[in-house]
């Protein structure tokens, strides 16, 4: 497909402090490229989740976005612990998150629901100590 | 009511002024866990909550929120306050309890003519 644009991210999973720099990046590309605001709302807040996630539950990983004329999709890919009950990790209030990240505001178990809620489509697949990966897609 | 008139009522301490001073404010919305927040947080709101630190602000960007402030005698440290600054939020903080910090901002915006 030669009709779309390709960003990689790559997620640091020890920098808690520029944790969210990828969706407040794409975030602004996107608007520069004139895609309508709640579509682009939707893709910041997925990909901010997807992104503490990766930092939070796995070692960081790798982000890649494709932008189509009328839809984006990112694929997010860590190497971290993966996700054994994945219908578990999608219910609301699920969290495993440790007492020092709970104490930063995070552990909810919202993520993956807003994740969801957010984009039109997602998927995830994951192997235990392997990794995850979630796929995500948001119609313009 | 903008939130150059909430900062003007000279109840809070005021850490950033934002970019947009002369937005409307929606709603006062109370919540202290993040991706809760991120689900719910009306655009436009006064965002009460005593969780301080940059992910607050990268949520209240990402949601649109009119403004964020700091209850019960919460505070910025130097991280936040940058980012608050690069980001364009209105970042304000009180020594007043959350409850009561939603409930005067609501009193502001539905009972004016009442007080
Ligand atoms: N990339 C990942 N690698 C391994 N486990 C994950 C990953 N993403 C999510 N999980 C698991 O799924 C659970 C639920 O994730 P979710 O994002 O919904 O909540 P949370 O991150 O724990 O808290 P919140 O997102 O509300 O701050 C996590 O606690 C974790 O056990
Ligand atoms: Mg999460």
């Amino acid at each position: 497909m030669e009709n779309k644009i390709h960003f990689q991210y790559l997620i640091d999973g020890d920098d808690f402090t520029r944790a969210g720099e990828a969706s407040s990046d794409i975030k602004s590309k996107l608007k520069m490229m004139n895609i309508n605001p709640d579509a682009v709302r939707r893709v910041a807040i997925a990909m901010y989740e997807g992104e503490i996630n990766m930092i939070i539950h796995a070692d960081g990983g790798t982000i890649d976005v494709d932008v189509y004329p009328d839809k984006l999709t990112m694929v997010l890919k860590d190497t971290g612990p993966g996700i054994p009950d994945i219908d578990k990790a999608m219910e609301e209030g699920y969290s495993t998150a440790p007492d020092n990240i709970v104490s930063l505001g995070f552990g909810a178990g919202m993520g993956l629901p807003n994740m969801k809620r957010a984009s039109d489509e997602m998927e995830i697949s994951s192997v235990v100590g392997q990794g995850t990966t979630v796929t995500m897609t948001v119609l313009f | 009511m903008t939130i150059q008139e909430l900062i003007r009522q000279d109840q809070f301490e005021i850490i950033n002024e934002g970019s947009d001073l002369s937005r409307e404010i929606t709603e006062p919305f109370c919540c202290d866990l993040l991706s809760v927040a991120m689900g719910n947080a009306p655009a436009g709101c006064a965002w009460c909550t005593v969780m301080a630190n940059m992910n607050t602000l990268a949520v209240a960007s990402l949601t649109e929120a009119g403004c964020v402030i700091l209850c019960m005698g919460a505070s910025a440290d130097d991280n936040m306050k940058m980012k608050a600054a690069s980001e364009g939020i209105t970042l304000l903080r009180t020594d007043r309890g959350i409850f009561e910090t939603a409930l005067g901002i609501y009193r502001n915006l539905h009972e004016k003519d009442q007080l």
